[in-house]
């Protein structure tokens, strides 16, 4: 995020895109709540009438994976009005002239065409958004798990730097982060391209400093994604692989893929704290513990590094993350220093290496008030970015074509699903399902589809459905609901013991991040008998709930 | 040059922002402790208990400060015999219409907030005894226990649920002694529009709201002052609230989580939280947690012990990379487990196995 979570409510104007915010960010749409309260505006996109869609005051309900062309219309409208921040533009960004004849093309006509939005809709949250004196916008992965991902981000970045809303309080560009510690994962060096705080691996500057601090020689080649390490496992240039805190197989798109890939590795280690499904296909299991029994941080959405404190003893001979890994690196056998005390220890070091990082202590961090970059000891933490300049100096404005999704709807496959998560369903159900009392919002899995859609299909509530996709097929329920538009059906993958949805969503990728287009599948859906739950053979056993 | 709005709290001359209220000022100027019962520092203020009363001079009688906005020159008196006297007499007369049982809550989280007032003023509730009001109407939800027995209708429930939470699920009905908190058409909390977020449970002050999970964990051991307060951080999404884990310490220093309570002075949250964070704890708890590394043997997982764990991974991970070079092994790390760790796998995949093929959960 581009702007802190408390800054949200003091925003006049938020435009929440792709984003089921009081279902799986519950705590920001709080302040999203508060905000409405002092008046502010609240615009919606999304092809769902999600809860917030309700309480927004105009709801732009989006024909799915159209997002490019809406925001290239909404461009359109804001030069077109007169309603760019002239100096802003002038002083801060790159390529004015280049976007204002790209988005000629996308007009409101068209744009209602393709989007299926009303174009004077179309037009009112454009110059809303544009005539706010400050304006936020708030995404999530409606926006990114699209083979177009990165051009509806940067198509959606234009409005923000059209209108001069970056680099201010209560503005910004701001991804939700879906995990507690999805950030951190980036923010340490989890990725291909990076060594811990973003310094490339292709930079040399960066990569001398690492050999100098680790004491040996370092890779200056960029690494490959996690979906093409599995592509490679099919091929078997991939031998092994250690998967931390994942449940692969689950939470991939196209689980017949993803399972052929792990099948044809050598030698697979998973690290987990339960034998998930991931973990049954391992060659060897380390116990890890769980957060409550660890000391360590997490790094929030909104950049915020914050301390957990070891609250339980862990399960039997279960330990934490960190020495699992050391303890493997130092029998190895490796000149490199793998030897720390504490969690503490590791996290000196990798403030010491990351300049976003490297004014922070678990001192610093005890109560939570910093956000990245705290480049020095005395530094007050940056809760909001680009104050003054961008990154890379002037920020870009991009020039991003349409692109449809992958599949669309055709005779044999009429609908569009779309996947996401519910409330009381987080991810995957390991952790939810594992929570006494909780299940009880979201039981089991449903098929959600318009009542026209159920009158058209024959289907009522809690009708068993097979759901067909070129991949495969899962078993599910119906649920009747207004929230899904007609034409597009949702489920979440929360219960992959008897409805493994992954089995049927495209992993079409996004060609640079490789996200998969999660967010669009087309679906054949049939009446199915009900299933004989007591001898029913669960595809997974992941959340077997045998703990209690 | 306007001179800013000046008032005078307990003899301390302070300067506030035109809107605040005289016990807002209060708790900022830390000068004074006021006792409330129906204020909670996230909710618009309600007036209602009228414990919070003070004394203005000039004016006749006290005034209840949670709703007395701060003006130029007042001059506030919060201690006196009188109003100490008359703050007794309200604690009574709330303690009189709820049962002389003590609620659970007492017991499992500490003294609520009644409770601690008719400690501090050493008063009890049979001064004024008479109908007792409300009635329970426990609905066998599975987290939240609701025994309005002990309700004193604050509203604080029906107001955070719908000021904080927006979730409108809970109103009041009914007048005097027949008010009550109430669920569309009288029927349970799950066909409301409850998230079962846990929010009126923690702003309830007398425990006729109460955690289910909570509820009993000082029967089974682990009362109020022996359990041990951590503050973390939630597990769930990316929001990062902060939580304090509530862990039961057994005899032999085994430490086990009983329960979360919001953290007020969360920097994200501010007390807020959803069901996830406030009931999702407890698969740390789950039977089924691994207790023991484990190696395919034979083609079936068996529990070893780690040094062989251990030396088994590293001379598979050595004969790997020098069979097949440093690409031939991928690292993946959590985007959900502790920082530490990550930045671990990623110092091993690239000092030790030699390659930048590393990568965490954020993709899909």
């Amino acid at each position: 995020m581009s702007n802190s979570i408390p800054e949200i409510e003091d925003a006049p104007f938020l435009l929440c895109v792709g984003t089921n915010m009081t279902e799986c960010h519950p705590i920001i749409a709080v302040r999203v709540k508060k905000a409405l309260r002092k008046g502010a505006r609240l615009f919606t996109i999304d092809p769902r009438e999600v809860p917030l869609a309700r309480m927004a005051e105009r709801h732009l309900q989006i024909r799915i994976g159209t997002d490019t062309f809406l925001f290239n219309a909404m461009a359109r409208v804001i030069i077109e009005e007169g309603l760019v921040d002239e100096e802003f533009v002038a002083t801060r960004t790159e390529g004015i002239e280049e976007l204002a004849r790209h988005v000629e093309a996308f007009t409101l006509e068209e744009a209602e065409k393709v989007t299926g939005i009303p174009a004077e809709l179309i037009r009112e949250a454009a110059v809303g958004y544009a005539s706010a004196e400050r304006a936020g916008i708030y995404y999530t992965l409606g926006v990114t798990e699209h083979i177009c991902g990165v051009g509806n981000v940067q198509s959606l970045c234009n409005l923000a730097l059209l209108t001069g809303n970056l680099g201010k309080r209560s503005a910004g560009i701001n991804p939700l982060r879906g995990q507690n510690n999805i950030q951190g994962a980036g923010d340490v060096g989890a990725l291909p391209n990076n060594y811990p705080g973003f310094q490339p691996v292709t930079a040399a500057e960066c990569q001398e400093k690492f050999e100098a601090a680790w004491g040996c020689s370092l890779d200056p080649e960029l690494g490959i994604t996690k979906l093409k390490a599995l592509d490679w496992a099919i091929d078997g240039t991939m031998k092994g692989m250690w998967i931390c805190g994942e449940n692969t197989l689950v939470t991939d798109p196209d689980v017949h893929h993803t399972r052929h890939a792990l099948e044809s590795l050598d030698f697979l280690i998973v690290q987990d704290m339960f034998l998930t499904d991931t973990a049954r296909m391992a060659d060897v299991v380390f116990p890890a513990a769980a957060f409550t029994e660890v000391d360590g941080f997490f790094t929030n959405s909104d950049r915020r590094v914050q301390r957990l404190r070891r609250a339980a003893t862990p399960p039997g001979e279960a330990r934490p993350d960190w020495w699992i890994i050391a303890e493997v690196a130092k029998r190895v056998g490796t000149p490199v220093n793998f030897d720390y005390p504490d969690a503490e220890a590791v996290f000196d070091e990798l403030c010491e290496l990351s300049p976003i990082y490297h004014g922070l202590s678990y001192e610093r961090i005890d109560k939570g008030e910093l956000h990245w970059p705290v480049p020095t000891k005395d530094h007050p933490g940056t809760p909001f970015l680009h104050e003054g300049e961008f990154l890379r100096g002037r920020g870009k404005l991009q020039c991003v074509d349409f692109k449809p999704p992958a599949e669309i709807p055709d005779d044999e496959y009429p609908w569009f699903l779309t996947t996401g998560r519910r409330l009381a369903t987080y991810h995957t159900n390991t952790m939810t399902g594992r929570a006494e009392g909780v299940s009880v919002l979201a039981p089991n899995e449903w098929l959600e589809m318009h009542p026209s859609d159920a009158d058209e299909l024959e289907l009522r509530g809690n009708d068993w459905v097979k759901v067909r996709s070129r991949r495969g097929e899962v078993l599910t329920r119906v649920k009747v609901t207004r929230v899904s538009p007609p034409g597009t059906m949702f489920m979440s993958f929360a219960f992959p013991e008897h409805t493994p949805t992954n089995f049927i969503t495209n992993p079409e990728a996004d060609p640079i991040t490789e996200t998969p287009e999660l967010k669009v599948a087309v679906i054949h859906v049939e009446k199915a008998e009900a299933p004989d739950l007591s001898d029913y053979d669960p595809v997974f056993q992941i959340a077997s709930r045998n703990g209690h | 040059m306007i001179r800013p709005p000046v008032i005078t709290i307990d003899g301390v001359e302070t300067t506030f922002t035109p809107g605040e209220t005289v016990l807002e000022v209060t708790k900022r100027l830390g000068v004074a402790e006021v006792p409330h019962l129906c204020w909670d520092e996230r909710l618009d203020p309600a007036g209602s208990c009228r414990l919070c009363i003070v004394e203005v001079e000039g004016r006749r009688t006290p005034g209840a400060s949670c709703t007395l906005r701060a003006e130029d020159g007042m001059v506030i008196r919060t201690a006196s015999d009188k109003l100490r006297r008359m703050q007794g007499h309200l604690v009574q007369m709330v303690l009189s219409e709820n049962p002389a049982e003590v609620s659970p809550r007492n017991a499992d989280v500490g003294p609520t907030e009644l409770q601690q007032l008719a400690t501090d003023f050493g008063v009890s509730r049979d001064r004024f005894l008479g109908r007792e009001s409300n009635r329970s109407k426990d609905d066998g939800n599975p987290l939240l226990l609701r025994d309005y027995d002990h309700c004193i209708s604050c509203y604080r429930c029906v107001r955070i649920c719908d000021e904080v939470e927006a979730d409108h699920a809970i109103t009041m009905t009914g007048r005097g002694f027949a008010k009550e908190i109430a669920t569309p058409f009288d029927r349970g909390l799950l066909d409301s529009t409850c998230t079962l977020c846990g929010q009126c449970v923690y702003t309830c002050p007398t425990g006729a709201l109460a955690d289910k999970k909570m509820v009993g964990a000082a029967e089974r051991g682990a009362p109020a002052a022996e359990q041990k307060v951590t503050r973390s951080i939630c597990p769930y999404c990316g929001t990062g609230c902060s939580i304090d884990l509530h862990s039961k310490v057994d005899a032999d220093g085994t430490e086990t989580v009983i329960g979360v309570t919001p953290a007020l002075d969360g920097p994200v949250n501010e007390g807020a939280l959803c069901i996830k964070g406030q009931f999702g704890f407890d698969f740390v708890n789950s039977g089924d947690r691994l207790r023991k590394p484990m190696i395919r043997k034979d083609g079936e997982l068996t529990e070893v012990e780690w040094d062989e764990a251990l030396d088994y991974t590293a001379q598979r991970l050595r004969s790997i990379r020098d069979d097949h070079g440093p690409k031939a092994f991928y690292s993946i790390a959590s985007g959900r487990a502790p920082g530490e760790g990550g930045y671990m796998l990623q110092k091993f995949q690239r000092a030790v196995m030699g390659s930048n093929f590393i990568d965490n959960c954020s993709r899909a």
